[in-house]
């Protein structure tokens, strides 16, 4: 039995039956990380002993008749964009490659509780700035269905993971897209929750107002299950939501029967691969089949997302990045004349090449006589984007679209041309806009790759991205593909 | 020089007596070890978040109200981007477009007039650390980063250009300083960085009513630098306009060892603050019950509590300006009146002897031995005929020195008055008798005699006497 | 039209020092997103709004309580140059 191929609720029977042990189950983790890392290059930093530690703890919960949590004892991998109290993160940035966080996000806090054993850190672009993942500062991570294609991004290393068996569960962080583009591109299961829904402390900032964090997972229960842990009021971060949270498992049912479905034209013309567009109107039919009713929609504004979010989100940035200066923590340039020559070369040696002309094009947006032409102007056109997603929640359940008009791009396509790179983003951007949950789940292959359908649903309406995943995942078999390496 | 005239706004820095800092937990506490009163959000961390402090915003409201401003309905706080090695964020949390409060004013006495003086508004925002250089800001080889005060609330009052001179600013401040001491949401020790303030300043001609180019000053941490700090400002920019020259816009700042102004560096100091509304935070709709309920709890403010001496006690209006102008003097006082209710005899103690002490001793009111009670058993003793006026001063400085009540001093050094009739009879006679010349010119119509035999008896009492009576006495035997 | 010259002030409002070649890459870069930008300036958004929240949250605080610091060694423990327990940098000005 290869226990990395299985699902956290799989391996929870497992564990609870005592068939297997949480060391048991970290330690096969940890020998497929072993065998395939070298081809996938998701991890930036293992913390194997901790793990082990944490998943001994959880064995002698088990052995002492303890009741477990569903994710007690489950390996899961954290983007190295999120901070654990002890362990190096870096946004995989060289300006934080030695930052060491002497607190814990409070997602991982939330984890932690839930008896979730923390295998390593992945990689991601630096700060969370791109959709590729080869913009970390380290090295480039592989898709595993194809190790010369890239995993998208942001948050490459995180879905890699789950897609090549080397965690079972992981988070992800998306600010326009960095968790269902690397869902989409790798197979795998992930959702962008509504924003506030997950507390953003400990995450490091890319852009405060659409940066939220999700889970990676390999089925839609396993993705219920992580909500359950990671949703929920935190005083910490004012802009967490004091919502009643449902029980995300109780949205588990094989049923769309009357879901209303609206699929936006705007996300389906222009460039969309043919065998995506295929494997989306497949997915559309099999809805419709299982008793979804399925139109055709508008949201007229879409053309505009784009510019909006790449002017706010590196405005945004471009204060969020300001602390980065060789002071309290990280890289600091070693000549330096002056304070002012200190920051400016240590930013510049620091930084990488995405991540300045972010910083650049923020800074130039908020600057004098330019703030009410770009910024301001971005922030009005954020509203009409919004109320576009409003008028079509008033007559649908659910938007169905693809995540990516195309599936993964081979390393090095796109790095050349920044705009090329940026319209990756252009079926996912507008969900950050708006707040609104997005979901990506396999939908189906075009020419040997995964396609990601993408699920949008009104503000804290998890539940139905949920109900209709779990009812296309019931009764396809995409999710069950699994990439050789 | 007069052809000029002055044009002054403040901008003024008020640090808040929470317990906590404005976005999070860390004490507010001065002093401390450095970067030992912060946490992982006030050290700017990677993935930290603000969150606001709740009394920060009702100090502010309160404040606000004490100077007369208005409170918006809707207010946020910004992002105030810009570098600077004190700054963990290299942005401040600040108030841009829509501040706590806006519109106020305050009166101040120049020259027994009265001047109103508008403030544009009141934000809130929250201070930067200490930077401890090697000598100056501008020798230092490098400097040292203290970030224990990051974080700290700060309310920024802005004045609108309505003073017109070093004096005037200086009231301004004062008066400021008592309103917000009143009030309660601030120390404003200004020794501790906790009230300070940075001064625009230009000269126009004296019949212009457009402003002339301003200069910033920064760094005035005192109201003697402040009020030095424009005179020599005046002085400066009167010396460029009169030769012909023309104000650079620039900031500056007060150098106070050489008792000038610098200008400070350009390249640092021209900003561009690219002001975002921040994104970490969420809009503060201002319930108007809970205004409603501040404004009810406002303390008496100077101004009432300075008329109400003069209408109620009777005081001049000089005299209840020194009482108001500090509220821990003004309840000192006022604590004594309860006592002793004579307004105008405790008016003369507080205003005469013990302000001299307490500036002899460079003491704060707060640190006085003397409690309001004990002053005003002092006063009774006087009246009970128990000790002289004279005797009452040697008595006030014993309590002031050792805190001890006044009826165990005087029985401690045997100072209690003489009124035996018969007792003073006897020295009166001896003084007489040994006397006779002085007797005799006081017969010869010499009024002044009296006055030595009179001090001749005080003397053979050690001051015991009671002076009414030892003149009745006297004149009685010499008639 | 954005010239090297924006890009200068830019970089320096945003602390970054820029090689000759980068100076020229995110002019033309800049210029090239900033053109796409156009777009935007065709729609009216006169009597639109701004969207700074997408959730309508308001009045977030938190009680005036002194909590937990941070040790010192912890403060300290990521500073790049670090003396008598504060943080060093070079001369300000």
């Amino acid at each position: 039995m290869q226990l990395f191929r299985l699902t956290a609720h799989e391996l929870h029977d497992l564990l609870i039956k005592k068939e297997i042990s949480a060391e048991e189950l970290n330690l096969a983790v940890f020998d497929r990380i072993e065998a395939v890392e070298d081809r996938v290059k998701a991890y930036v930093t293992m913390t194997k002993e901790r793990a082990l530690e944490q998943a001994r703890s959880v064995d002698r919960q088990i052995n002492d008749g303890e009741k477990i949590s569903p994710l007690a004892g489950i390996p899961v991998a954290i983007k190295d964009n999120m901070c654990i109290d002890g362990v190096r993160t870096t946004a995989c940035s060289k300006i934080l490659a030695n930052f060491v966080p002497p607190y814990s996000a409070t997602v991982v806090k939330r984890l932690d509780g839930a008896g979730a054993i923390m295998v390593g850190k992945t990689n991601c672009d630096e700060f969370a700035m791109g959709s590729s993942t080869e913009n970390s500062a380290f090295f480039i991570t592989r898709n595993p269905w194809d190790t010369e294609r890239v995993p998208g991004g942001s948050s490459g290393g995180s879905a890699a993971v789950i897609a090549a068996g080397e965690a079972i569960c992981s988070l992800g962080s998306d600010t326009g897209g960095s968790i269902r583009l690397p869902a989409s591109f790798c197979g795998v299961v992930g959702l962008k929750p509504t924003y506030g829904a997950v507390s953003r402390y400990g995450l490091i900032a890319f852009a405060s107002s659409l940066d939220q964090i999700g889970p990676f997972t390999r089925d839609v229960a396993d993705c219920a299950a992580m909500l359950n842990v990671i949703c929920g009021h935190d005083p910490l971060d004012s802009t967490s939501a004091n919502y009643n949270m449902p029980d995300f498992t109780g949205f588990l049912k094989n049923d769309v029967q009357g879901l209303k479905i609206g699929v936006p034209r705007e996300y389906m013309v222009e460039g969309i691969h043919p065998e995506v567009r295929e494997a989306i109107e497949q997915a559309l039919s099999l809805l419709e089949a299982l008793g979804a009713h399925v139109e055709y929609t508008t949201l007229p504004h879409t053309e505009y997302a784009l510019s909006t979010y790449y002017l706010i989100a590196p405005a945004e940035a471009s204060s969020n990045l300001a602390r980065y200066d060789g002071v309290r923590y990280g890289y600091r340039a070693e000549k330096a004349d002056d304070v002012i020559d200190m920051f400016m070369k240590t930013r510049s040696e620091g930084f990488g090449s995405e991540v300045k002309r972010r910083i650049m094009l923020g800074t130039y947006a908020l600057s004098a006589g330019y703030y009410d032409a770009y910024y301001l102007k971005a922030l009005r056109v954020r509203t009409l984007i919004k109320q576009d997603f409003d008028r079509a929640f008033e007559k649908y359940d659910l938007l169905v679209s693809p995540v990516c008009p195309t599936t993964a791009f081979r390393i090095g396509e796109k790095t050349e041309d920044p705009l090329e790179m940026y319209l990756s983003d252009v079926c996912t951007i507008s969900i950050n806009l708006a707040g609104i949950p997005g979901m990506s789940i396999p939908g189906g292959f075009a020419q040997g790759m995964p396609v990601g359908l993408q699920l949008m649903g009104r503000h804290f309406d998890e539940g139905t991205l949920l109900r209709a995943a779990y009812t296309f995942e019931q009764n396809t078999d995409y999710h069950k593909a699994f990439p050789e390496l | 020089m007069a052809q000029y005239e002055t044009v002054i706004g403040l901008e003024v820095h008020v640090e808040l007596k929470t317990r906590s800092k404005v976005f999070c937990d860390s004490t507010t506490e001065f002093g401390g070890d450095p970067n030992t009163h912060v946490c992982p959000v006030c050290l700017g961390l990677p993935g930290t978040l603000p969150v606001v402090n709740k009394t920060v915003v009702e100090y502010a409201i309160r404040a606000g109200l004490a100077i007369n401003c208005s409170i918006a309905e809707f207010s946020k706080f910004d992002r105030k981007n810009y570098y600077y090695p004190d700054m963990p964020k290299n942005y401040q949390i600040s108030q841009y477009d829509l501040p706590i409060a806006l519109n106020g004013h305050l009166d101040i006495e120049v020259d027994g007039e009265t001047r109103r003086i508008g403030i544009t508004r009141l934000h809130m925002e929250e201070d930067t650390g200490k930077l401890v250089h090697q000598g100056t800001i501008t020798t230092t080889p490098y400097s040292l980063v203290d970030y224990n005060r990051a974080g700290v609330p700060l309310i920024e009052i802005v004045s609108e250009p309505d003073l017109r001179s070093p004096e005037e600013a200086r009231r301004y401040m004062e008066k400021l300083k008592a309103i917000m001491q009143y009030t309660g949401v601030s120390d404003c020790k200004m020794e501790e960085g906790s009230l300070r303030c940075d001064a625009n300043i230009s000269l126009r001609p004296a019949s212009s009513t457009e402003f002339g180019t301003k200069t910033e000053i920064k760094n005035l941490n005192s109201f003697r630098a402040l009020q030095r700090a424009l005179a020599y400002e005046i002085e400066r920019q009167t010396e460029v306009l009169e030769e012909g020259g023309r104000i650079v816009q620039e900031t500056r700042t007060w150098d106070e060892g050489k008792g000038i102004t610098l200008p400070l560096r350009s390249k640092e100091f021209a900003h561009d603050y690219r002001y975002l509304p921040d994104p970490d935070l969420v809009p503060m709709i201002i319930d108007r019950e809970w205004v409603d309920d501040i404004r009810s709890s406002l303390p008496e403010l100077p101004d009432d509590r300075r008329q109400r001496y003069i209408g109620e006690y009777g005081l001049p209006s000089y005299d209840a300006g020194i009482l108001t102008d500090t509220k821990e003097l003004a309840d000192y006082f006022e604590d004594c009146v309860k006592a002793y209710p004579n307004p105008k005899v405790v008016s003369n103690w507080v205003m005469g002897d013990l302000t001299r002490l307490l500036n002899a001793g460079a003491v704060d009111i707060t640190g006085c031995r003397i409690r309001p009670k004990q002053l005003a058993s002092l006063l009774q003793l006087i009246d009970k005929g128990t000790i002289s006026g004279k005797i009452a001063k040697t008595v006030f400085e014993e309590m002031f020195a050792t805190g001890k009540e006044p009826e165990v001093i005087v029985k401690e050094k045997g100072l209690v008055q003489i009124s035996d009739e018969g007792a003073i009879v006897a020295v009166v006679d001896k003084i007489l008798a040994d006397n006779p010349k002085s007797v005799e010119d006081f017969r010869a119509g010499k009024e002044r005699a009296l006055g030595f035999l009179v001090g001749q008896v005080m003397k053979a009492t050690k001051g015991k006497a009671n002076p009414d009576l030892v003149n009745r006495l006297l004149k009685e035997k010499l008639q | 039209m954005i010239t090297k010259e924006d890009v200068d002030h830019v970089a320096l409002l945003g602390r970054l020092e820029l090689t000759e070649e980068e100076r020229e890459m995110y002019t033309r870069q800049l210029n090239d997103i900033l053109e796409h930008f156009q777009a935007l300036e065709r729609l009216n958004t006169e009597n639109v709004l701004p969207t700074a929240h997408v959730l309508p949250l308001k009045n977030v605080y938190r009680e005036d309580w002194a909590g937990q610091h941070l040790s010192r060694e912890e403060v300290l423990a990521n500073g790049p140059d670090v003396e008598e327990n504060c943080f060093k940098v070079p001369k300000i000005v």
